[in-house]
């Protein structure tokens, strides 16, 4: 009669001291997912997947994760207490990338291979609109409000501004060559696009779709042909962007008022994507030729940790375990 | 003589009426004049030529290009004329010029040039994605005449890059004796004295055995008499000799060149910077892995396209002066942008240095430094070219 305290118990224990937050990295080349605890920086679990995962990302409100598993042409659902693959969605073929709706509901794929945009209805698990775009369809992003969603063609070189309503097309700016990422900040006032072969990100003004500014990178001692921006993200309050410079093995802090770099920091090799931490003081990048995760402190800008996952780390995304 | 015409339509074409560019309506057509030729014979029928070498890579550019141009109001069109053993490639250059003034030549250096010199092609803009002959790049320049194949020296210098950083610093040599092979061992020979390896024993292969049975015996009495080396280069233009050299050394000795550790333009190993995507684009549409020619001739197209996106023109003259502005760049999934040099009209290109079933390392190595990029230690860089046909 005494066991289902004593089980009461082992639970509360474990539930207490299962609360740090974690950051979880996709590894390319080993079919896995690698989960680090924020508090011990360590990895604490490996997760197997489809093949080549890369894009990660947690429905709002943390019950499921979402994983591009590109060569096994699926996005796969996971309960992230189990590591269970719950079941997969209908995403087109070779999904790398995407991004989930504010409604918490659509999910917006590049299909990089066929020069697609794919909706995904989460709950029907149904394709409910697929959107020509250019080759190599990569960055994913959604406007806070929810009324654009972009997708960036790496080979045709621009941003496509879909509208979420109608979901049709309704401008295409050219950035420089490659882009790889895209973000709205400001309340969703400013777009933000990595070129990664064009060394820029370009800044554009969302009501009128027109670039505002460029922004370039230069590092002493390293040709610019290896500066390549590729994952960003933003501190709190949009104030400064840390910008993944890909085989240049630095990120970058950009301000995003002023749009200068203030510093560049030293991680490992050709970073690629990123994520914060609960309160933004930690930033985790991912390096897939040196197989870690790099841990920045935020407020000092500098590289305290590297951590070692699985091979070819490619995204990461922050869970919070409470 | 005979012609193709490809044009991409697209069944769901965008209402053009998005295009936020001012770009107006465009109508880009591209001419590629492939000269057929009879290959020399080889002693192994292992890998033959795939027919559509080349093609296969334009038609991919221009799916590219069509892709882009669709969202801008650019139609892109290619039209593919063979010109038969013996036939007249003047006369499909002249009919070629009746339709556009962008050329894409996939040719030896002997039409290359005589397509670059008719008094027609003055104005018109020339692409070579065949002859790697260092010559098209110095004293034989053209200025209406650019180069997306690498040359033969940027090939040789990525190998030299590799042998100082292994330290495989004494050379031997065995060429083949057609011109080619001769011309491709001299430029592997120049290389290795400009990297400041030791150049040892060079001999000419001149057996006329079958090796698919012979090999074992003859190779290594043959390469005996090199002496002792680090590496032993093969110069086998043709792809007639050279795979039965490795693992019948005299000497436990890597080869390298023409087997081997071979120095290419592209090759299906090639799989990082995005590359993994243009592989699976090519082997959709042409059911067989990209080869040099493919990526030169899908580069050429390319570098067409991206110029007409960023400066909405599609006249020969413009579309030059861009290409060979600061401000050109193409993305040619080799993990550096790829420019034109100013001074011969290069296209400056990443060398994988690959075997059959590895990327071994990719030049420019580390280490090999230059003031204006590291792109230009392969090749001729403005010293070293003799050409004086483009302005600067």
């Amino acid at each position: 009669m005494k066991l289902p305290i004593l089980t009461a118990l082992t639970a509360a224990l474990l539930s207490t001291t299962a609360l740090a937050d974690e950051i979880w990295v996709t590894n390319e080349k080993d079919d896995t997912i690698s989960v680090i605890d924020v508090e011990t920086l360590d990895v604490i679990r490996t997760i197997e997947t489809g093949e080549r995962p890369r894009g990660i990302t947690f429905s709002k409100d943390f019950s499921v994760v979402y994983i591009c598993a590109s060569d096994s042409d699926a996005v796969q659902v996971m309960d992230p207490n189990t590591g269970e693959i719950l079941h997969d969605l209908p995403s087109g073929e070779d999904p790398e990338q995407f991004v989930l709706h504010p409604d918490n509901r659509h999910l917006y794929i590049a299909n990089e291979d066929d020069a697609i945009t794919t909706v995904v209805d989460t709950e029907t698990r149904t394709v409910v609109a697929q959107i020509d775009v250019g080759i190599e369809p990569e960055g994913m992003a959604v406007s806070p409000d929810g009324k654009i969603a972009i997708t960036t063609s790496e080979t045709t070189n621009m941003a496509h501004w879909i509208d979420t309503e109608t979901q049709q097309l309704f401008a295409n700016t050219l950035v420089d060559s490659r882009p790889r990422h895209a973000e709205f900040i400001k309340e969703g006032t400013e777009l933000w696009v990595s070129a990664e072969i064009g060394g820029t990100i370009s800044v554009f003004d969302v009501a009128t779709q027109t670039e505002k500014t460029k922004i370039d990178f230069e590092l002493p001692n390293i040709h610019p042909d290896r500066v390549q921006p590729v994952g960003f993200e933003f501190t709190t309050g949009d104030r400064h962007a840390f910008v993944a410079l890909g085989p240049s093995n630095h990120v970058a802090v950009v301000n995003a008022e002023t749009y200068e770099v203030e510093e560049y920091i030293l991680v490992g090799r050709r970073v690629w994507h990123m994520d914060f931490n609960r309160d933004r003081t930690l930033l985790f990048t991912t390096n897939g030729v040196s197989g870690d995760v790099t841990v920045i402190d935020v407020a000092s800008r500098k590289a305290i940790k590297s951590i070692k996952v699985g091979r070819f780390p490619w995204g990461a995304a922050f869970r919070p375990t409470d | 003589m005979r012609s193709v015409r490809f044009v991409c339509v697209f069944a769901s074409v965008v209402a053009f009426g998005l295009t936020t560019s001012a770009n107006a309506q465009i109508e880009i057509d591209i001419q590629y004049i492939k000269q057929l030729v009879d290959a020399p014979p080889t002693l192994s029928n292992l890998d033959p030529i795939p027919e559509d070498l080349g093609t296969h890579g334009a038609e991919l550019g221009l799916q590219d290009n069509a892709t882009t141009g669709r969202f801008l109001g650019q139609t892109y069109s290619l039209t593919v004329t063979e010109v038969d053993v013996g036939g007249d490639f003047a006369e499909a250059v002249r009919s070629a010029l009746s339709s556009s003034d962008l050329l894409v030549l996939d040719a030896p250096q002997e039409q290359v040039l005589m397509a670059a010199d008719m008094p027609e092609t003055a104005g018109a803009l020339l692409f070579n994605t065949r002859a790697a002959d260092v010559a098209l790049r110095s004293d034989a320049c053209r200025a209406n005449l650019l180069h997306t194949l690498p040359s033969y020296a940027m090939k040789a210098d990525a190998l030299m890059q590799f042998f100082v950083q292994r330290r495989w610093e004494d050379i031997a040599l065995i060429a083949g004796e057609r011109p080619d092979d001769q011309a491709w061992a001299d430029t592997l020979e120049n290389s290795a004295r400009k990297f400041g390896l030791k150049f040892g024993a060079r001999k000419t292969w001149v057996f006329d055995a079958d090796m698919r049975r012979n090999a074992s015996q003859e190779v290594p009495l043959f390469t005996q008499e090199l002496g002792d080396y680090d590496v032993l280069l093969v110069a086998d233009a043709a792809d007639d000799f050279a795979r039965y050299i490795p693992y019948n050394t005299w000497r436990p000795r890597p080869v390298a060149g023409s087997a081997g550790l071979r120095p290419v333009t592209w090759h299906r190993v090639v799989e990082q910077w995005g590359a993994a995507q243009l592989q699976s684009r090519f082997d959709t549409l042409a059911d067989r892995p990209m080869q040099d020619r493919d990526y030169a001739a899908w580069a050429a197209v390319r570098a067409i396209g991206e110029a007409v996106t960023r400066t909405g023109a599609a006249d020969a003259e413009t579309l030059r002066a861009f290409m060979l502005s600061q401000e050109f760049e193409l993305a040619g999934f080799k993990g550096a942008p790829l420019t034109f040099r100013t001074w011969n009209g290069q296209l400056r290109q990443p060398i994988p240095i690959v075997h059959e079933r590895a990327l071994v390392a990719q030049a420019p190595l580390e280490g090999f430094l230059h003031q204006r990029t590291e792109l230009d230690t392969l090749g001729l860089d403005q010293p070293e070219s003799r050409c004086t046909a483009f302005d600067n």
